[in-house]
């Protein structure tokens, strides 16, 4: 009786755990068979490198797009990293552990504000002041980058501090053995020892810059073009879906599920270099 | 060479509990001195206060003097940093550093800022040598170093501080984590070692103490109930606790 339940629950998980996998891979599965046919069609030459991206004439070239997001997902990392990176190191190394009770918690907070209330922010204080200090529409790159600079500051925050969190005490100890100062000691010994933390965290971080949509398409302005600098207008490969999903028939529709499909894979090589930094940390 | 080391009226608190009480240690020559007394003496305590390794844990209040050669080591004519050099240590577990073999043998130069390429090769060769381990890791000095069988990551600790030429080495039961060859290895290499420098050793082991110390102290709740020379301690005690202890009749 009692091995029947158990393998009934047994069962019971499985089912579940391959139905969420079946429902992903159908996604997938249904976003290629959306967008393949469309690049293989159009040449991915010319859907990548085009810079004309003209729904009404037939003209579907993504290159303003894929610079677009590129321009916006460095911006972030500029912004996002060293602070990410330099907040982790002061968080865990230096913060007694009763604020570390709080801090924590916050971060973790900080992950769930919409990301609507984050464009909001850009659109109503970021933007005006880019436009008042360096001119242009203030819906910009720059205005992007900033506001997903921090949106994933708690991303690589929380992932950085775990990993330097989990340093065994004894490289520090060993360090300090030999004359080593508390900053010698983190960054020779604590930084290079929770480096592929480090490392995934960022690039889970970058995985979410490029995938973010609504806070991207209120404060980059969105125009199709290529940008002179950081302070022009972009649109991003996931606002190019969003704003024309709504009426797109035929072959806009799969111009834009190839769209998709360019972001999918863009997306899924950045979590394999996330998964093997995580691994070769955990082999270490 | 290897400089007089004199502990006198040493009190440490942990909070409000006194783990050393008093405690008087007196060393010159090389000589390795062994600290034996069962667990939670303060063996370690007392070790970690050579190297104020205690000053990293929150609440420790220490009195008394530990004199390097004459010099305060809690006072401001010692930078700690530059003690912490002088003083070198061996942890329970071996702990080298999630680095190559050369980047651990190398790093306390490191530490010191020492850039000439040339010369630290050589100095990560001797003390490799130094340490018995160049002829088994002179062909791999560029990998990880964590991957090493634990002997000889304890080897390597031992070769880390050499490279830093310290003056006294502690050792906190740097055997108790490996085999008995291999412990008996790491014992011959620190009677090779005693040569040139102090060594002071906290074991749990007595037979290992009564092999390789010259001095050794017998503490007990936080007091060096005796100190003096090994074959004293172990033949002819003064105390009667210290012959309780050696005798096995005490935990
Ligand atoms: N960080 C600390 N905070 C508070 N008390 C401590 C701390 N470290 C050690 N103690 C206490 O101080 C006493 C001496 O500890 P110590 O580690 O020096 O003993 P030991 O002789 O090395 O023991 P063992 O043989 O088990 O290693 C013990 O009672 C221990 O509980
Ligand atoms: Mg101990």
């Amino acid at each position: 009786m009692k091995v029947l339940t158990e393998k009934g629950i047994y069962r019971l998980l499985m089912i579940i755990a391959l139905s969420a996998i079946a429902m992903l891979l159908l996604i997938v599965l249904f976003i290629l068979k959306e967008g393949l046919p469309f690049i293989f069609i159009t040449g991915i030459r010319d859907f990548l490198l085009s810079s004309e991206w003209k729904p009404a004439a037939g003209k579907f070239g993504i290159f303003p797009m894929l610079v677009g997001s590129l321009w916006v997902t460095l911006g972030a990392m500029i912004v996002g990293v060293p602070l990410g990176l330099a907040g982790a190191v002061f968080i865990s190394e230096f913060i007694p552990r009763w604020a570390m009770k709080i801090i924590k918690p916050t971060i973790e907070l900080l992950a769930g504000i919409p990301s609507v209330v984050y464009g909001f922010i850009g659109v109503m204080v970021l933007a005006p002041l880019i436009r008042d200090y360096f001119g242009g529409p203030g819906l910009s790159i720059a205005a992007g980058a900033i506001i997903l600079g921090i949106m994933i500051l708690p991303t690589i925050l929380s992932i950085s501090i775990d990993s330097i969190k989990a340093v065994p005490n004894s490289y520090r100890e060993g360090a300090f053995a030999l004359g080593a100062t508390h900053w010698q000691t983190i960054h020779m010994v604590v930084i290079p020892a929770a480096r592929s933390g480090i490392v995934a965290g960022i690039i889970l971080g970058l995985g979410r810059a490029i995938g973010e949509t609504m806070a991207v398409i209120m404060v980059v302005g969105n125009a199709v073009k290529l940008p002179g600098s950081a302070f022009d207008s972009v649109r991003t490969l996931t606002a190019n879906i969003a704003l024309e999903m709504g009426y797109a028939t035929g072959k806009h529709r799969e111009a834009l599920f190839a769209t998709g499909v360019v972001l999918l894979v863009i997306i899924m090589v950045l979590n394999y270099f996330a998964a093997s930094a995580i691994k070769r940390g955990v082999k270490k | 060479m290897p400089k007089i080391i004199k502990v006198k009226q040493l009190d440490l608190y942990y909070n409000q509990f006194q783990a050393l009480k008093s405690v008087n240690m007196d060393v010159d020559n090389n000589n390795i001195i062994g600290l034996i007394g069962p667990s939670g003496c303060g063996k370690s305590t007392l070790l970690r206060t050579l190297n104020r390794m205690n000053d990293l844990i929150e609440g420790v209040k220490i009195k008394g003097e530990i004199l390097l050669d004459g010099v305060n080591i809690y006072s401001s004519q010692m930078e700690i940093y530059e003690l912490r050099k002088r003083v070198g240590m061996v942890f329970q577990r071996p702990n080298p550093f999630p680095l190559s073999i050369f980047e651990n043998v190398s790093f306390g130069l490191k530490v010191e800022r020492f850039t000439d390429k040339k010369k630290t090769a050589e100095i990560v060769e001797k003390s490799l040598q130094a340490a018995w381990l160049w002829d088994d890791l002179k062909d791999k000095l560029n990998e990880s170093a964590i991957k090493l069988p634990l002997y000889q990551q304890q080897l390597l600790c031992i070769a880390r501080l050499l490279a830093v030429e310290p003056e006294v080495i502690l050792m906190d039961e740097p055997c108790s984590a490996l085999d008995p060859i291999a412990t008996m290895k790491v014992e011959e290499l620190m009677l090779e070692l005693k040569k040139e420098y102090h060594i002071v050793i906290v074991t749990h082991n007595m037979q290992q103490a009564a092999r390789i110390s010259d001095l050794c102290g017998y503490m007990l709740l936080g007091e060096m109930i005796e100190f003096g020379k090994t074959s004293d301690i172990f033949t002819n005690p003064r105390d009667k606790r210290t012959q309780d202890y050696i005798t096995g009749r005490y935990g």
